[in-house]
């Protein structure tokens, strides 16, 4: 394999672990707020 | 008048309820105009990294794998910091703020750890001639990295909030002593791994451009750090919250049962 594809591999690792961590924050976030009462979501 | 009476009557958006409104997530202003601020230095930071910087004169275009494996791992350290701090203020002050801050860094921090430990393993095979070695560096990051799944499995044991959270806080204080090792491993002990690069600033031995680069791509990272923090405490925030509110309904079914049952043996 070149230089470059181990650098590809390297950032493209980074990138998916980072949006899927991310998206999964905001998606479990959502879900949350729906059943949790608007009071108790302070950062309004 | 009537206006107002309805603007301030309209359903929450997340619940669709009548009443006081709230944010529909864990976003606010302040974590949209971080992320955006995020989204543009990601881009600048990828420019440098991956087209304007230099070739490395040993390691070639390998070297770009630097610009995310130093940034990632020094705020992999700030989490487990951070961390240590939120479990020392916790067991001190009982603070639930600290508790779940420290909750949301190590959770982070175990992901930039684990990421660290991978992207090194792809550095390392082109760099070394070897994914893997058992070097002080090497050895004491994967020692770090079980250490943080160990504290995030504590707060996992089924317990109630104030066993779980001075259970958690207690391995919590292990982890900032672990990053002193993991950081001074290249020091103490032989080591296959490269010692101090950046801030050795009496022999600096480092280029330029790659160190402007290294400190945008720093800066970069400690913004998807921070906005991944603000969020993920929220979250954790909106799991007690949620937590609490069903050990309240539970309660009040039980006592409903038990008064119900009181009052039909009479």
């Amino acid at each position: 394999m070149s230089d470059w594809g181990y650098v590809a591999m390297a950032w493209s690792l980074t990138t998916v672990v980072l949006v899927v961590y991310a998206v999964w924050i905001i998606v479990r976030g959502r879900a949350l707020s729906r059943r949790v009462p608007p009071e108790d979501r302070r950062w309004a | 008048m009537t206006s107002q009476l309805s603007a301030n009557s309209r359903p929450d958006p997340a619940t669709g309820v009548d009443g006081p409104t709230g944010p529909t997530g864990t976003g606010s202003r302040t974590t949209r105009i971080l992320g955006l601020i995020t989204l543009v230095g990601i881009a600048i930071g990828a420019y440098l990294a991956l087209v304007s910087s230099p070739q490395d004169e040993n390691m070639g275009d390998v070297v770009r794998i630097m610009y995310i494996h130093v940034p990632i791992v020094s705020m992999a350290y700030v989490g487990c910091a951070l961390t240590s701090l939120g479990s020392v203020v916790y067991l001190w002050k009982k603070s639930q703020w600290w508790d779940i801050t420290a909750a949301a860094s190590a959770e982070i921090a175990m992901i930039f750890t684990a990421l660290t430990l991978v992207i090194g393993m792809i550095w390392g095979r082109p760099t070394w001639g070897v994914w893997w070695v058992w070097d002080a560096r090497l050895t004491s990051t994967a020692m770090l990295l079980l250490l943080l799944l160990g504290y995030l499995a504590v707060r996992r044991i089924p317990a109630d909030a104030a066993t779980r959270s001075k259970r958690s806080a207690i391995v919590g204080l292990l982890l900032f002593p672990n990053v002193i090792i993991v950081n001074r491993s290249v020091t103490w002990w032989r080591s296959l791994h490269q010692g101090t690069t950046i801030l050795n600033t009496l022999k600096p031995k480092i280029h330029d451009q790659m160190a402007v680069t290294l400190v945008v791509a720093m800066v970069v990272v400690a913004l998807i750090f921070a906005w991944l923090l603000i969020h993920r405490w929220r979250l954790a925030w909106l799991e007690e919250q949620l937590d609490a509110h069903e050990l309240d309904r539970a309660i009040a079914e039980r006592r409903a049962e038990s008064a119900a049952a009181t009052g039909s043996a009479s």
